[in-house]
């Protein structure tokens, strides 16, 4: 009786089965595409003006520079951050290991430039916006190994990155803005609520 | 002609697990080699010319990698933060937040967002006690169990 129904259900299950395995091997074919040749990324921050824009851009980073060392200095680069291993950011690369670096210590104060020798394995960045930064004059050279990727395309300058939706909440004079801002990092969509 | 199709579907066949066994073997689980005594007796007990023949393999999971979560004790595998290429594999012995007495410093306050690694075998192990705390992200792996290949 079950027997039956087995070979009834056989050709369907072979089709799912062929479907699963098509679906599953373009997914697998995603993930090596993002972490050995190149991904999309969301830019966000005031560090890297005028570079990249206030409200973010939608950029291109290959990773076949990062795995064969091709990197000099100038590139704009992603790097995992070192204080919080969830956070990618991006900078410009200055130093390799072994360069000499000078910096500015205090952003206003340009006569004063202090010089670093970058140690072997790592590197040093900078972002572009002297002012609002937080780069490695704050948490020093970062190991080669966070280097995730070269930035080499600014695909879109987007204007607005998120979603206005007006709701009229009990009071008909009282509304709220809710502000879908998506980051492309967390994948997941963050509610910003002004009254 | 049916030999070109028959190469051409085992090419596709080929690169299609070829594909798939990375994505598993990069987010999921995968086995390595264990070189080198600085994890006797945990791993590699033996200490023998013949290294290659006697190695320990271990089945590793990446499953950790999503949160970065990592606790007091884990035998993690590592990229070493002097040279980038090579992966070492040892022990977290303290978290962030937590103060550590060394020979060559007196006291280190591992920052956020690194840990100190320890290798079992205190007398032959290169870790943190000479090259510092080490970034969360240049850990790769979170050791799963442990497989003899005698």
């Amino acid at each position: 009786m079950g027997l039956g129904n087995l070979k009834q259900l056989a050709p369907f299950i072979k089709e799912a089965f062929q479907h699963t395995l098509l679906v599953a091997k373009y997914l697998c074919g995603i993930h090596v595409t993002n972490t050995y040749l190149c991904t999309f990324a969301l830019t966000q921050g005031p560090s890297m003006l005028p570079t990249f824009s206030l409200t973010g851009d939608l950029i291109l980073a290959e990773k076949l520079s990062t795995r064969f060392e091709k990197m000099q200095q100038g590139d704009v680069v992603l790097v995992r951050s070192p204080e919080n291993p969830r956070k990618i950011v991006v900078k410009r690369l200055m130093g390799m290991g072994g360069d000499t670096v000078k910096y500015a210590a205090g952003p206003g104060n340009n006569d004063k430039k202090d010089t670093i020798v970058v140690p072997d394995g790592h590197v040093w960045i900078e972002g572009d916006n002297k002012f609002n930064t937080n780069d490695s004059k704050k948490f020093g050279p970062v190991p080669y190994g966070l280097v995730q990727g070269r930035v080499f395309w600014i695909i879109w300058r987007i204007l607005f990155t998120s979603m206005i939706v007006k709701q009229f909440i009990e009071d008909e004079n009282l509304w709220a803005v809710l502000l879908l801002n998506f980051k492309w990092k967390d994948k997941m969509p963050e509610l910003l609520i002004f009254g | 002609m049916g030999t070109v199709n028959f190469l051409w579907n085992l090419t596709k066949n080929y690169i299609t697990l070829g594909l798939i066994g990375l994505t598993v073997s990069d987010r999921y689980a995968s086995i390595v080699p264990v070189g080198g005594i600085s994890m006797s007796p945990t791993f590699n007990p033996h200490d023998s010319s013949m290294r290659s023949l006697t190695r320990d393999f271990v089945v590793v999971e990446k499953l950790c990698l999503e949160k970065y979560k990592f606790s007091l004790g884990d035998v993690v595998v590592f990229s070493s933060p002097t040279n980038h290429k090579e992966k070492n594999m040892k022990r977290i012995t303290a978290l962030p937040g937590d103060l550590v007495s060394t020979p060559h410093y007196d006291a280190v306050v591992i920052s956020e967002g690194h840990c100190w690694v320890e290798g079992d075998n205190q007398a032959w192990s290169l870790d943190s006690r000479s090259f510092g705390p080490v970034c969360y992200i240049l850990l790769h792996i979170h050791l799963l169990m442990k497989r003899n290949l005698t």
